[in-house]
């Protein structure tokens, strides 16, 4: 089994430059990454992109390639479609590649698993043909695809109007922005402004966004209400109130989003400590100024920490960095502070827009409080009713509810039901989030076939020799 | 459900040939499995085990497992995290297994 200093978990801005950050100061460093590319989702596929579309993507993704090609050069080890199922309490790691387990043992973690889109629960939200506003920007990145019909964005934030833009761009039929930021947010948000305005080019890009839909012919429906998803077999409509008035869109593809949230499932796993960020409306972990979670020997950079986007996840990696070599004393307490001064300021710099975009871009309440009929729980398919049922019978926790119904026991192991159970359970028991609390994730943090499981080898504890796994693990050189 | 965007893109990458239930598909070496699938229109992409209800793919990154396919043998692998490869036999799942069914390359 290979031994490194640090292990970075997710190979996205924060993740990269944290391996570089570590690499740079002597430390054995290795970064691993479900996807066989580096970039994670934000800069994916940025190494093997097709010219065609890079000009719709546009320069904000192609800068990925100034960390990919840093690491290129760097001696950081990465291994690449391997997809972490366990970390023991003394960091090693199990992680499948090729259909084996494998492991590798740190020192020191850091964790940069990044965000997912906000879940978007909804009458018809299952219907093939409905997906997130971020998966249609994947396939333009890795498959050089759009829609192929009529596209109808449904929620908001910066990655819909983007995403809007650059379908708009490759052609798409973009035939509605169904906007669900209630209208009282817009008030709310002119405090927030003056800071806004000292974030760098965030808002320019917000507005040139904005009327690049309008001048492209896009129907904006603001502070749309009670939307729900048409269709049999697929997509067929979308229906929703707009200013009193029910109305209905044809559409072939429904793409949702609200955001994104931290992706907590590896963070859980680890129990380690979260709380609920009500400005974000997401949990996240707890961490300090230099992204030290409640465990000494785990760090957590990225969007994975609470969101604030590529350029805040690259400075903080940089953090993070220097924090495992303080934690493994390869820097003194003074010379972290000193090297971490320029990437924190970087970091506020690019913090100033969050108050703002939290504010304008926050979830309507009636998204964590879906009418009964709608699935909640994709893979075991338990709709919000049933949910509110196990609520009057008693069940406080979703834990409970998972109890009884399976409702985040599928494949998605609660990632896409999590946050809409609590949040329903909460406003049926009239308690708050943090009372209602989360799944508790076990291990395997993603299905693992039984072969691979039963040729794994985990050390039960601390200090047990093992000889698995003796082939380099190097990847991509 | 998909196309391909309107530009030299495509003459970049080597197209290949997958199965898709049998039946010869074009599809681009390298790119997500999913994309590939939604591209030749194959939608609804699976139905579910527990009710039987269509889905297709909605995250494109490993999140929500609703793209699940089988792929050379192999049951519920992730086709959005699968990249395609020349000659790859493709089956969508329909429906929960039944006791003492496996892959066709069976295990």
């Amino acid at each position: 089994m290979s031994t490194f200093d640090v292990v970075v978990i997710g190979a996205g801005p924060g993740g990269i430059n944290a391996a570089l950050t570590a690499a740079d100061r002597g430390l054995r460093t290795a970064l691993i990454d479900e996807q066989l590319s580096l970039g994670g989702q934000i800069y994916r596929n940025v190494d093997a992109v097709d010219d065609g579309i890079q000009s719709i993507l546009g320069p904000d993704y192609l800068r990925g390639r100034t960390l990919t090609a840093r690491l290129h050069l760097s001696t950081v080890t990465c291994i690449l479609g391997a997809s972490v199922w366990q970390i023991s309490d003394d960091l090693e790691i199990a992680y499948l590649q090729a259909g084996a387990s494998r492991t590798l043992s740190a020192r020191h973690l850091i964790l940069a698993t990044g965000a997912m889109e906000r879940p978007s629960p909804m009458p018809g939200w299952t219907l093939p043909g409905v997906m997130n506003a971020g998966a249609a920007q994947i396939i333009m990145k890795t498959a050089a695809a759009i829609p192929s019909g009529d596209v109808v964005l449904v929620g908001d934030g910066p990655l819909l109007l983007l995403v809007g833009k650059q379908l708009l761009d490759a052609g798409a039929s973009v035939k509605g922005l169904i906007q669900t930021s209630p209208i009282s947010q817009a008030l709310k948000v002119i405090r927030h402004l003056p800071k806004a305005l000292l974030a760098p080019g965030y808002l320019i890009k917000g507005v040139s966004l904005l009327a690049h839909l309008r001048t492209g012919g896009v129907p904006f429906f603001r502070t749309a209400e009670a939307v729900s998803i048409l269709g049999t077999d697929r997509v067929g409509a979308v229906s929703f109130i707009h200013k009193g008035k029910r109305i209905e869109l044809r559409a072939d593809t429904v793409l949702l989003h609200h955001g994104v949230i931290p992706n907590v499932q590896i963070t859980r796993m680890l129990r380690l400590e979260h709380r609920w960020d009500v400005d974000q409306q997401a949990w996240k972990p707890r961490c300090d100024g230099h992204g030290r979670s409640s465990n000494p020997s785990i760090t957590i950079c990225g969007d994975g920490a609470g969101i604030a986007g590529a350029l805040a996840a690259e400075a903080s990696g940089a953090i993070a960095g220097l924090d495992a070599c303080f934690a493994l004393g390869k820097l003194a307490e003074r010379e972290r502070e000193e090297q971490a001064r320029r990437p924190a300021r970087e970091h506020r710099r690019h913090l100033r827009i969050r108050p703002f975009l939290d504010t304008l871009y926050r979830p309507p309440d009636w998204l964590g409080t879906p009418p009964d009929e709608t699935i909640v729980c994709r893979c075991e398919e338990v709709t919000a009713g049933q949910i509110r049922e196990m609520a009057r019978l008693g069940c406080t926790g979703p834990n409970q509810t998972k109890f009884f119904s399976r409702s985040g026991m599928g494949p998605c192991q609660g990632r896409m039901c999590g946050l809409t159970v609590s949040s329903i359970l909460a406003a049926e028991n009239g308690a708050s989030i943090e009372e209602t609390g989360y799944y508790r994730i076990r291990p395997p943090l993603k299905p693992i076939p039984l072969l691979a499981l039963s040729q794994a080898r985990m050390a039960p504890s601390a200090g047990t020799a093992h000889d698995a796994h003796p082939t380099e693990d190097r990847i991509h050189e | 459900m998909f196309k391909l965007i309107e530009s030299d893109a495509s003459q970049q990458r080597c197209i290949c040939e997958i199965f898709v239930d049998g039946k010869p598909s074009r599809a681009m070496v390298g790119e997500p499995l999913a994309a590939a699938l939604l591209k030749a229109n194959c939608v609804p992409m699976r139905h579910t085990p527990v009710n039987g209800a269509p889905r297709a793919p909605f995250c494109m990154m490993g999140v929500c497992f609703e793209c699940l396919v089988e792929v050379d043998g192999t049951p519920n692998v992730q086709a959005c995290a699968t990249p395609v490869r020349e000659g790859m036999h493709v089956r969508l799942i329909h429906g929960a297994r039944s006791i003492g069914q496996f892959g066709e390359a069976g295990q």
